[in-house]
């Protein structure tokens, strides 16, 4: 299918507007001044023009401003050179070279196009074009110029023009309300002053910005990604890549956000509650498969901890998109007590190779090769669980247990409330080092050491928390004998591997409510498009 | 000039928004002179008119060392610990 090039309107040098399509046979040339290929070709396109000029319109956009003057004189050009300095036309064209050549028919379709100085294409279309106008051919002294010389690359090319010639381009891709920031006022101070931000400072999200970040996702920009409470704001592929400039990720880490995105707005997750809890709850975004080490995730050294940053940004976006695009911002609907740190970000990944059992992601139903967000609602967290001594798989497995006691308060039994427990690499060893120790054995154990009697969870002068003097009157002491374990079944203990291979340190998040009243941890498969 | 996008659910105009109106005129009202020519005597008719309207407020006055530049820090504090209201006044 033969191509058409779209129409333009240029001011040449001489300050006359001049039009393609022209109105009849056409030879468009793109240059710069600073090519040495384009100052090679520069002379062959006068001679074509002072040969065919009657019956071939010549126009040559030319792409350095104020230079675009020295270009002409240095060659005696007599036909229109044109101000391309915007590279608007280039871009719209969608040449990569200069010089770029098209000898175009009298509607704008394309009938010889070529890039660069090869003095044989020249030569042909020198010949092409004299044939078709039944005209003597230009006479040019092919021999004194050189084979073969390569073009530069087009100016619009640079990452900076050509942000902002494809943001212009894509005014009906982006839809969000444009904001003008005035000279004199700081940026990043007017988005503290709108209360964009979670108390850090944000990238500015600027169209340029946001289209590159779109561009690390299949989903269209205006697709729904979610629904968010508590506002019920709409979450728009472009919305999500809004709040994804501002928290600082690259276009790559957009899959994951979307998936953690996806997860925490679901009827299970319930981040309404999550935000508005008194507690002081925050998804911890867990995630498994081959996109860790793609985008690269901190499994390793520190994985909990600052210094990635796609750790940082994924959590921190998807927490950006909650108060901004859901309104659960901080003395609204967000009512911590306290809050917790984990309300500025919380995102690791599974150390899955450092791990003897199938990981989080396969155990929820996955495939291995599938990259898998999971989220859980975490109170409190990372709490330490410290023991340098146990060299006995069961040992260690029992201060893992021990170092849970704290989840809501000691004393407190049976609780139907999720921890997220992730075991360092030197505390895996030490639980394999008498063969297979499964996770069913870890749960196991942590249930067992941590079971006491009822009697101990009576209210006391020490804590009037647990069961009231008077239900435990009604129970009665053989009732109260009954040992409970920490949580109410295995299933609320969730396990991972992480961290880096120097240090017996696991560590522990503690849950919130969990079930229908409370949050259900939510996975999600990465859709990589 | 720098464009951004606006990153909420766009429910709320981006314009800075007028405080809530009390609908009373209680507390403690600073009047603050710029120190620009004759500003002293627009503030004393606001004084004498804001305490014939509402006797129970309290009127504290502040004036700036110079209208030239920007209200210094401490006494930006030091206002904002002292008034509930503050109408910033000049001349001209």
């Amino acid at each position: 299918m033969t191509e058409t090039k779209p129409g333009f309107s240029l001011k040449s040098l001489g300050g006359g507007t001049h039009a393609f399509p022209t109105g009849g046979s056409c030879l468009v040339v793109f240059v710069k001044e600073d090519c040495e290929t384009c100052n090679t070709a520069a002379p062959v396109v006068e001679a074509l023009h002072r040969a065919y000029g009657d019956k071939l319109k010549v126009l040559m956009p030319a792409q350095s401003g104020e230079a675009n003057a020295v270009f002409a004189t240095r060659h005696d050009l007599t036909f229109p050179v044109l101000d391309d300095a915007d590279c608007k036309v280039s871009f719209d064209w969608d040449i990569e070279i200069v010089p770029s050549v098209f000898w175009l028919n009298t509607d704008g379709s394309v009938r010889q196009h070529f890039e660069g100085f090869v003095r044989a294409e020249w030569q042909a279309l020198s010949a092409d074009i004299a044939a078709s106008l039944d005209l003597p051919q230009a006479q040019i002294d092919w021999d004194s110029l050189p084979a073969w010389r390569p073009g530069c690359g087009s100016r619009h090319l640079c990452p900076e023009i050509f942000d902002r010639l494809q943001a212009a381009a894509s005014g009906e891709v982006l839809r969000a309300r444009r904001i003008d920031i005035a000279e004199a006022d700081d940026v990043v101070e007017f988005m503290f002053d709108q209360g964009f931000s979670d108390g850090l400072p944000l990238v500015p999200p600027t169209p340029e910005r946001v289209l590159k970040m779109l561009g690390g996702t299949h989903r269209a920009p205006q697709d729904l990604i979610a629904v968010v409470p508590p506002n019920m704001g709409e979450a728009t592929t472009e919305k999500v890549a809004i709040n994804a400039v501002m928290a600082g990720c690259k276009p790559e880490y957009m899959p994951v956000l979307i998936a953690a995105l996806e997860a925490v707005c679901t009827d299970a997750f319930n981040i309404h509650g999550v935000t508005a809890t008194t507690m002081g709850a925050a998804p911890v975004i867990v995630v498994n498969g081959p996109i860790r080490d793609r985008i690269g995730m901190n499994k390793g050294l520190g994985a909990l901890g600052s210094g990635n940053r796609a750790n940082a940004t994924i959590g921190r976006a998807l927490r950006l998109i909650v108060g901004n695009v859901g309104g659960g911002k901080p003395g609204g609907v967000e009512r911590s007590t306290l809050g917790n740190p984990m309300k500025y970000t919380m995102c690791f990944a599974e150390n899955e190779e450092r791990s003897p059992w199938p990981p989080l992601h396969v155990e929820r139903g996955f495939n291995k090769e599938d990259s898998v967000v999971t989220v859980f609602a975490m109170t409190g967290g990372p709490v330490h669980i410290v023991d340098q001594e146990s060299r006995e798989p069961q040992q260690v497995a029992g201060s893992i247990g021990l170092g849970l006691e704290s989840v809501f308060l000691p004393k407190l039994r049976n609780l139907p409330v999720d921890t997220l427990l992730v075991v360092c690499p030197e505390h895996i060893d030490t639980l394999m080092s008498q063969g297979p120790y499964t996770k069913a054995q870890l749960r196991a154990r942590i249930q067992e050491v941590t079971s006491r009697p009822l009697s101990e969870m009576v209210a006391s002068d020490t804590s009037g928390a647990g069961i009231s003097k008077a239900t435990a009157e009604k129970l009665g002491p053989d009732k109260l004998k009954v040992a409970a374990p920490k949580f109410a079944g295995d299933e609320y203990i969730h396990i991972v591997v992480a961290g880096s291979d120097a240090g017996k340190f696991s560590s522990a998040f503690h849950g919130w409510a969990t079930g229908e009243i409370g949050s259900q941890s939510v996975s999600r498969k990465i859709d990589l498009g | 000039m720098t464009t951004i996008l606006d990153p909420t659910d766009e429910r709320k105009p981006v314009a800075r928004q007028v405080t809530a109106r009390t609908g009373t005129l209680t507390g403690t009202i600073g009047l603050l002179d710029i120190r620009k020519p004759r500003g002293n005597v627009l503030l004393d008719e606001l004084e004498r008119q804001l305490k014939a309207a509402a006797p129970d407020v309290t009127v504290k006055r502040f004036a700036k060392p110079t209208f030239t530049k920007p209200c210094p820090d401490d006494m930006r504090r030091d206002i904002a610990a002292q008034v509930d209201y503050l109408v910033e006044a000049l001349a001209d």
